[in-house]
C-alpha cells in the first residue's frame, strides 16, 4: 500500500493559502485525482485514476518501464489479462478502469512471460538484469531449449535491413558482441541490450534532448546505435549519462562498474548510496553516491526529485575525480 | 530584488509558463538540468528566446535570438520597455497599485526607439518589438539571467533594467511569472542567505536594523556592529591600502579566479598572513602562510546548500577525507577555541537549528522536513505549512497594507564597458564557461571528458580570416594587462568583432590575466565579460602559455 499512498501524496495539491486575502489560489491545482476500484486477481484495489495497471499489482516483472518516461510497451513482460479484452495487455501502459478485473497469474499470463524471458534470455545476457533471474525462475523460463548460444557476432552495426542470415536451427540467435569500450566514462554492451528504448527516449525529446542515439535496423538486427554507428566521442554525445540512468539491464554502465565487474571487484553489499547536492553549479541536482571502500564506483538522482527527474549533466555524473584517490 | 536577494520562481514554473527569456545565460552549457525545465516549457509550447552575443547552444533552441554588442544590455531592455510603454501594453493596474517611479522610467527610456537601440546594441528593431511585444502579452513569462548580465561594470543596473520589464508588465509575483538568476555555483545563494555578504544577517536580515542586531546579540552574549562589512572587491582594494593585512580565504581560489590575476597575486604575496582552507592545495594555497586541509563539502561533510530556485537541500557525508582533512565545522570551532571563545562540537543540524531560530525565513524548515519534502523553498516560517512557490505575490494583494511597500523602477543609465576599443585593442574579449569544465578547473580538471577541447582563442571565421589564423595555430592575445598564447579556433556563433574564451585551464592559458578588475559599485562584480584584446599570428611554434 505504500508505493500507492506516496503515488497519491505526489499528485496532492502544493500549496494553498487561504488566508491571504486579495490571494486567491497561489498555485493552479490540478483537478482531485479519485481513486478508482479494480480487482486483482479477485482482491479489491483502490488506485488513483489515471494510473497504470502497474500502479495496482505491484511484484509484476517489467523491463522496459521507466518511472521517468513515457512507457514504450516494448518488452511485454508485464501483460497482464483482463476480463473482456481479446489479448494480453501491458501493465505498464493500460490505464485503471472503474470496476476493471485484472488477472495477473492465469496460465495465459504466465505462458507469454515465460515465452518473453525464454526469448529474451536465449539471445540476452541477463546477468547483470535485475529480477531477471528470479523471474525466469518463477515462470519456468528454459532459454536454453532454442540450442547453444550463437558465437558473438562483430559485425552487428554494419548489417543492412533484411540482410540477415537464417540460423541453422541448431543454435539460439543471439545479440552477443564485444562491449563498446571508446571513452573513459562508460561502456556501451550491447549483448545485454533488450532495445526497451529508453535510453533512446532519455538521450531525446523526454528529458535530455541530445538525440545521440537512436534505433538502427530492423527485426533481430536492430540496435541501438550513433549516428552511423561512429564512437561516442564522435557523435552527439555529452556524456549526461541519463541514458545509464534509465538502462534496465546494465548494457549501459560506468566504465568504474565495468572494469569493477570485470576484475571482479564489483560488491554491491559493501557499497553505499548516499544522496546529497552537486558540487558544481548553482541549479541543486541531487546525485547519489554509490560508494565502495571509500571510492565513488557510481553516481545517479533519485527519479522523484523535483530538481532533477533523475538527469543530471556530465559533470554531476562524472565530475567526482576530484575526490578520489587523496590518500 | 525588492529586499529578499534571489530568484522568484520554482524550476516547476519554468516548465508551466508561456514565455521564457534567457538573458545573458547560455544554460544549455552552463544549468544543463535548469535547461531540462526549460525544454519541458518549450516542448509544451512556451517561446523561448535568448540574448547572448553569441549564438549559443541555447540560442539554437530559441524562437528568436537577440545578438547584441557586449555591454549593450541597458539600451536593448530600455528599447523593450519603451516599445512596452508606446504599444500600450503596460500592465497599469499592477503598476499603479504595486510599483513607484513610472513616469521616471517612461522618461528616461524615451530616447531608446527600436532604431537607436539597433544602433547601438547591433539588435534589428524589429527583433526588438517582437521581443517587446511578446513578453507583454503573455500569460505568464519568465526572465532568467546569468553573468552575461551580473559580470559588468554595471552590473546592479543591468539587473534593474530587466527588472523594470518584468515590473512593467506584471511578469513577477504570480505562478508562471518571474525573475530567476541561475546562480553560479552550488552555493551562491546558501552563502548569502547565511549572511555571507556585507550588508545582511543571516535570512537577508539588514545588519543596520537595531531591532535584528538586538536579537542576534542577545542570542550570542556579545553586540553585533552597525556597519556593512567589505565584499571581495572592497577587501583588495582595502589590501592595496594596508587596511587589510590578513586574510583567511576558505574554498576560493581568487590568485586564479579574479579579473586581472597578476594584481591580485601580488596583493595577496603583500598580505602580512594569508590563511586558507581548502580541498586543494591551489595556486591560492601556495601563497598561503597557513593551510587548513578541509573535507570536501558536499560529499564527505553534512549540512544544507541552497539552489537558484531558493531551495535548501541537505548535503550528507559518502565519503571519509583523506588524511589529516577535516570538517570546516570542526576547523572554525578549533580556530574559535584558540582565540578564546567555547563552541563546542557542534553537529550541522545544531548549527542550522540555531540558523532557524535567528533567521525566520528558515524557522519552519527542520531537518526532518528537509529529508521528507526533498528540500524545502525559503521563505519557510513555520512547521506546519509552505508558502507558495514564488516570492512576492503580496505586491498583487488588493489591501493596500498586506501589499506593502511598492517596488520601485530603477533608472539604468547605459555606460559602455570600461575596456574601450580602439585601434590597438579592437576585438571585444568575452568569458565564458563550457559544458564540462567548471571555473578555473579545480574540481573539473581530473574529468576525462572525451571531447573536451584545449582553451583556445575562439574567433569569428571573419576576423579568423581577416587576421590570417588558422584553427589550431597558435596566436598572441594582448589586453592592457598582459598577454597570452593560445590556440586559435574558430566558432560560427561569434560576430565579427567577438572572441570568446574560458577561465578553465589557468596553468596553461591564463585568462583572467587578460581581463579587467572593473567592478561594479554595489555588487563588486569584476567586469569578466568585456575586455578589449588584440589578436596577432605569433611566429614560430612555442607552446601555449602566458607571458608578462
Amino acid at each position: 500500500m505504500t508505493e500507492r499512498s506516496e503515488e497519491i501524496k505526489r499528485h496532492a495539491p502544493v500549496v494553498t493559502r487561504p488566508d491571504e486575502g486579495g490571494l486567491t489560489t497561489v498555485v493552479p491545482l490540478a483537478p482531485p485525482r479519485r481513486l478508482v476500484d479494480v480487482t486483482v486477481d479477485g482482491e479489491p484495489v483502490r488506485v488513483p485514476e489515471g494510473s497504470a495497471i502497474l500502479a495496482a499489482c505491484s511484484g509484476t516483472p517489467t523491463l522496459c518501464y521507466g518511472d521517468t518516461l513515457t512507457p514504450k510497451n516494448a518488452c511485454r513482460v508485464c501483460v497482464v489479462e483482463v476480463t473482456g479484452s481479446r489479448t494480453l495487455v501491458p501493465a505498464c501502459s493500460r490505464r485503471v478502469e472503474p470496476g476493471m478485473e485484472i488477472t495477473t497469474d492465469s496460465e495465459r499470463v504466465r505462458h507469454s512471460r515465460r515465452l518473453v524471458l525464454e526469448l529474451l534470455g536465449s539471445s540476452t545476457d541477463l546477468s547483470t538484469t535485475p529480477g531477471a533471474a528470479e523471474w525466469s525462475e518463477e515462470y519456468g523460463a528454459w532459454p536454453e531449449r532454442f540450442g547453444p548460444r550463437g558465437e558473438p557476432s562483430t559485425d552487428r552495426d554494419a548489417r543492412h535491413p533484411g540482410a540477415h542470415e537464417a540460423t541453422d536451427g541448431a543454435t539460439a540467435a543471439t545479440v552477443a558482441q564485444p562491449a563498446k569500450v571508446d571513452n573513459d566514462l562508460y561502456v556501451r554492451d550491447y549483448g545485454k541490450c533488450i532495445l526497451c528504448y529508453k535510453c533512446v527516449d532519455a538521450c531525446g525529446e523526454q528529458w535530455q534532448n541530445t538525440f545521440a542515439i537512436g534505433v538502427a535496423g530492423r527485426g533481430f538486427d536492430a540496435r541501438i546505435s550513433t549516428e552511423h554507428a561512429a564512437p561516442l566521442p564522435d557523435s552527439a554525445c555529452v556524456y549526461c549519462g541519463n541514458c545509464i540512468e534509465v538502462c534496465p539491464t546494465g548494457a549501459l554502465s560506468f566504465k568504474s562498474e565495468y572494469d569493477m565487474r570485470a576484475a571482479g571487484t564489483w560488491d554491491e553489499s559493501r557499497q553505499t548510496e548516499t544522496t546529497t547536492i552537486c558540487t558544481y553549479c548553482g541549479v541543486g541536482c541531487n546525485v547519489t553516491l554509490h560508494v565502495q571502500d571509500n571510492e565513488i564506483v557510481k553516481v545517479g538522482s533519485p527519479h522523484d526529485n523535483p530538481v532533477t527527474h533523475g538527469n543530471l549533466c556530465v559533470k554531476g555524473r562524472f565530475g567526482f575525480q576530484h575526490v578520489q584517490n587523496r590518500g | 530584488m525588492f529586499g529578499a536577494g534571489g530568484g522568484t520562481s520554482s524550476y516547476r514554473e519554468i516548465e508551466e509558463t508561456d514565455l521564457i527569456i534567457l538573458w545573458g545565460s547560455n544554460a544549455r552549457e552552463t544549468h544543463p538540468i535548469f535547461f531540462h525545465h526549460v525544454l519541458k516549457g518549450v516542448r509544451d509550447g512556451a517561446r523561448l528566446f535568448v540574448v547572448d552575443p553569441r549564438r549559443t547552444g541555447s540560442a539554437e533552441w530559441a524562437d528568436g535570438w537577440l545578438g547584441l554588442n557586449v555591454g549593450t544590455d541597458i539600451p536593448l531592455a530600455n528599447a523593450v520597455a519603451r516599445e512596452i510603454i508606446h504599444a500600450g501594453l503596460v500592465n497599469e493596474a499592477f503598476v499603479g497599485r504595486a510599483t513607484t517611479g513610472f513616469a521616471e522610467l517612461a522618461a528616461a527610456v524615451e530616447p531608446w526607439t527600436p532604431e537607436a537601440a539597433e544602433r547601438e546594441t547591433g539588435v534589428p528593431a524589429a527583433a526588438i518589438r517582437e521581443l517587446a511585444h511578446a513578453y507583454a502579452r503573455a500569460d505568464r513569462a519568465q526572465l532568467c539571467w546569468t553573468l552575461g548580465i551580473t559580470e559588468h561594470h554595471n552590473a546592479t543596473d543591468n539587473v534593474r533594467a530587466l527588472i523594470n520589464l518584468a515590473l512593467l508588465t506584471g511578469h513577477v509575483g504570480r505562478y508562471g511569472s518571474g525573475l530567476n538568476p541561475l546562480r553560479g555555483q552550488n552555493n551562491v545563494q546558501g552563502g548569502g542567505d547565511m549572511g555571507a555578504i556585507p550588508n545582511r544577517l543571516p535570512g537577508f536580515q539588514d545588519i543596520l536594523d537595531p531591532a535584528v542586531r538586538a536579537r542576534f546579540g542577545a542570542a550570542y552574549g556579545r553586540e553585533i556592529q552597525p556597519r556593512h562589512g567589505m565584499h571581495l572587491t572592497q577587501m583588495l582594494e582595502a589590501m592595496d591600502r594596508r587596511e587589510l593585512t590578513t586574510a583567511y580565504c576558505v574554498g576560493e581560489n581568487p590568485a586564479q579566479s579574479e579579473a586581472d590575476s597578476g594584481r591580485t597575486v601580488e596583493r595577496l604575496g603583500d598580505l602580512d598572513h594569508l590563511v586558507v582552507q581548502d580541498i586543494f592545495l591551489t595556486r591560492t594555497a601556495r601563497l598561503a602562510d597557513v593551510v587548513l586541509p578541509a573535507s570536501a563539502a558536499w560529499c564527505e561533510s553534512e549540512g544544507t546548500v541552497t539552489n537558484s530556485e531558493r531551495r535548501v537541500q541537505r548535503v550528507r557525508k559518502a565519503l571519509d577525507p583523506p588524511g589529516a582533512a577535516r570538517d570546516d565545522i570542526a576547523i572554525i570551532s578549533d580556530l574559535a577555541r584558540r582565540l578564546g571563545h567555547d563552541w563546542g562540537a557542534p553537529s550541522a543540524e545544531e548549527i542550522w537549528d540555531e540558523v532557524r531560530s535567528l533567521a525566520p525565513i528558515f524557522a519552519g524548515m527542520s531537518y526532518r522536513r528537509l529529508e521528507e519534502l526533498q528540500g524545502v523553498q525559503w521563505p519557510c516560517f513555520t512547521e506546519d505549512r509552505l508558502e507558495p512557490p514564488y516570492l512576492h505575490g503580496r505586491l498583487w494583494a488588493a489591501d493596500p497594507e498586506r501589499r506593502g511597500t511598492p517596488a520601485p523602477f530603477g533608472i539604468p543609465r547605459h555606460r559602455l564597458p570600461v575596456d574601450v576599443l580602439d585601434e590597438e585593442f579592437p576585438l571585444r574579449l568575452t568569458t565564458g564557461r563550457r559544458l564540462d569544465s567548471y571555473n578555473t578547473g579545480v574540481q573539473s580538471g581530473g574529468l576525462a571528458f572525451p571531447a573536451r577541447r584545449e582553451e583556445a582563442i575562439e574567433l569569428s571565421p571573419e576576423d579568423a580570416e581577416r587576421l590570417g589564423l588558422a584553427p589550431g595555430e597558435l596566436a598572441r592575445v594582448s589586453s592592457r594587462r598582459a598577454s597570452v598564447t593560445a590556440p586559435v579556433a574558430v566558432d560560427p556563433a561569434l560576430r565579427p568583432g567577438l572572441a570568446f574564451m574560458t577561465p578553465h585551464f589557468p596553468d596553461r592559458v591564463d585568462t583572467n590575466s587578460l581581463t579587467i578588475e572593473a567592478t561594479d559599485p554595489i555588487a563588486g562584480t569584476a567586469e569578466y565579460k568585456a575586455t578589449a584584446i588584440r589578436v596577432e599570428r605569433l611566429s614560430g611554434d612555442g607552446p601555449a602559455g602566458e607571458e608578462r
